[in-house]
């Protein structure tokens, strides 16, 4: 089982969830979070001064897969969210030790 | 507002003074022809005052929603008290000792001119309410609502970083003693009225009273803290709710038709109904060349339209025509009320410069577009010259800046004007009134 975490822009979520959901992944988390990578913040103007927002809005997506799915989940992640355009986010694979479905106690395979 | 009326005595009433204006012919017929006129007239005029009133008293609700938009979120709940406290207490002090310190009337003067008398209002006998061509009431009511509108000017600019009571104390201060003292010397025919002075709405009577007060205590009271870094850049705190001071900005708008049209002060004639409304087209077009002329000068020199610059162009407008909105023909309205909203753009950047720190941007739009409006006066009224419109600017100013500034001081010397770093980086929601206003939202202490 991996974890693959992915950072994306906002607006592209619901292109991943619908692309996903076609593979057959059963499940996601996804949070609002901030962040800055070689894009950098931007600036903005407020009532005649100019500031820096260092941190932009992206969301940060969690998938737990088992290993044949990994590297479509990746693909069709990267299809989705890429917009060509600096920004676009990161893709991250780790390893998940074990995964446990609480309602019912299966493990690994079988709860995700 | 003008000086008062003249005295009127109203003579006979009769139960058909509406209708006997609406139906010359119906009047002629009627025993006293006159006394039904003058009664006709008394119940315009009253009528005026009322309802220019509830529009003025209106506008508190355009400052608390303005400046709730304007401050961030942990600061709303404060701004919100502070306006529904400073409406009340001006209400309260102008009985109590304003309005006869503002309107002493022949021979009361404790300083002939200069100082009215002090003593609280007392309602007379409806039924022989005939001293003026007008109800003691409504005109009462009336200059109330003004004296409130000066006090809620100076809440805008200090937000978010003074203590609940030094404001309300001096928001007593402001309302029983400094504006009704400057208010007297015009429209309580004193000495200003007597050089000429002329400021028909209060640009400098009401507007750059409450932008002087705000001016020097914000010089007092020091920025927010983290709102200039150390070499000198501006660090901006975009307020929390742009579409509340929208909001708060239209209902500003809508409450000038009452500032603005009933300070005519009649509408008992043909001459003095077709005053009032050609002041609000003044009125409506000034503020509308205040916006246009901000967002344009915001699109050249900062290759955006700012809202709040938009918005204060608007309120810009209007306090520069206030001071003459009857005599301006159309257009120069509307230059007058560009003119207006071009000194918005340009002086929200210079005070930052100068690190005065104005949250929603008060001194421009009540002070600098104040002055401007009442020098400009001499430019349309032909009756007015620019030396005494310089006088009363300056006099005004002194007086109230001065006063002011003992006021502030006071305060910070004895129970001080500034919560703790830590409570004023908390939000002064928390930290001074335990009440937040949002806290389902942001970093609220309800939300998950």
């Amino acid at each position: 089982m991996k974890l693959i975490t992915a950072i994306i822009k906002p607006f592209k979520l619901e292109e991943v969830r619908q692309s996903l959901t076609d593979l057959g992944i059963e499940g996601m988390t996804v949070t609002e979070v901030k962040g800055y990578g070689r894009q950098k913040g931007h600036t903005e103007i407020y009532r005649g001064a100019e500031y820096a927002v260092n941190f932009l809005p992206k969301l940060k997506i969690e998938v737990v897969v088992a290993e044949t799915d990994v590297d479509r989940t990746i693909e069709a992640i990267g299809e989705m969210a890429k917009t060509g355009q600096i920004g676009d986010g990161k893709i991250f694979v780790s390893g998940v030790e074990k995964t446990i479905r609480i309602r019912t106690g299966e493990t690994d395979a079988e709860a995700l | 507002m003008k000086s008062k009326l003249n005295t009127t005595a109203i003579g006979l009433t009769s139960a058909f003074a509406v209708i006997a204006l609406a139906a010359p012919a119906l009047a002629q017929d009627a025993p006293d022809a006159a006394g039904v006129q003058k009664e006709a007239q008394y119940v315009f005029n009253t009528l005026l005052f009322l309802m220019g009133g509830f529009l003025v008293m209106w506008m508190a609700a355009g400052f608390a929603m303005l400046e709730a938009g304007m401050v961030r979120t942990k600061n709303v709940a404060m701004q919100c008290t502070k306006n529904i406290a400073l409406y009340s207490i001006a209400g309260l002090a102008f009985w109590l000792v304003g309005y006869n310190l503002m309107y002493p009337g022949d021979g009361n003067w404790i300083v002939q001119d200069y100082i009215g008398t002090i003593s609280p209002v007392t309602m007379p006998d409806p039924a022989s309410d005939t001293a003026n061509a007008y109800s003691t009431g409504s005109d009462w009511f009336f200059q109330m609502v003004f004296c409130a509108t000066a006090a809620s000017i100076v809440s805008g600019t200090l937000a978010e970083r003074i203590k609940l009571w030094p404001f309300l104390i001096f928001v007593v201060v402001l309302c029983g003693i400094i504006y009704p003292i400057q208010g007297s010397w015009e429209w309580g025919t004193g000495w200003l009225d007597d050089m000429g002075f002329s400021d028909f709405a209060g640009s400098t009577l009401v507007h750059s009273t409450g932008g002087w007060a705000a001016l020097v205590g914000a010089i007092v009271l020091g920025a927010r803290r983290g709102k200039y870094g150390p070499n000198g850049e501006v660090i901006p705190m975009p307020g929390s709710n742009m579409a509340l001071a929208t909001l708060g900005t239209f209902i500003l708008w809508l409450g000038w038709f009452g500032f603005n049209g009933a300070s005519q002060l009649a509408m008992g004639t043909i001459a003095d109904a077709s005053s009032v409304s050609k002041i609000f087209v003044n009125t409506n077009l000034a503020a509308a060349a205040g916006v246009v002329s901000a967002i344009i000068l915001n699109q050249l020199f900062y290759g955006k339209v700012d809202l709040t610059m938009a918005l204060n162009g608007a309120l810009a407008g209007l306090v520069s025509i206030t001071a003459e909105p009857l005599t301006p023909a159309i257009w120069q309205a509307v230059v007058i009320g560009a003119v207006g909203g071009a000194i918005v753009v340009f002086t929200v950047p210079l005070l930052d410069k100068l690190r005065i720190d104005d949250v929603v941007g008060a001194i421009p739009v009540h002070l600098f577009a104040g002055i401007w409006g009442t020098i400009i006066v001499a430019w349309t009224n032909t009756g007015v010259s620019i030396v005494p419109q310089v006088v009363g600017v300056v006099a005004i100013g002194i007086f109230v800046a001065a006063s002011s500034l003992v006021v502030w001081l006071f305060l910070a010397a004895t129970i001080g004007l500034r919560p703790s770093e830590e409570d004023e980086l908390e939000g002064m929601d928390k930290s001074e009134i335990g009440l937040e206003a949002y806290p389902e939202f942001g970093s609220g202490s309800q939300r998950v």
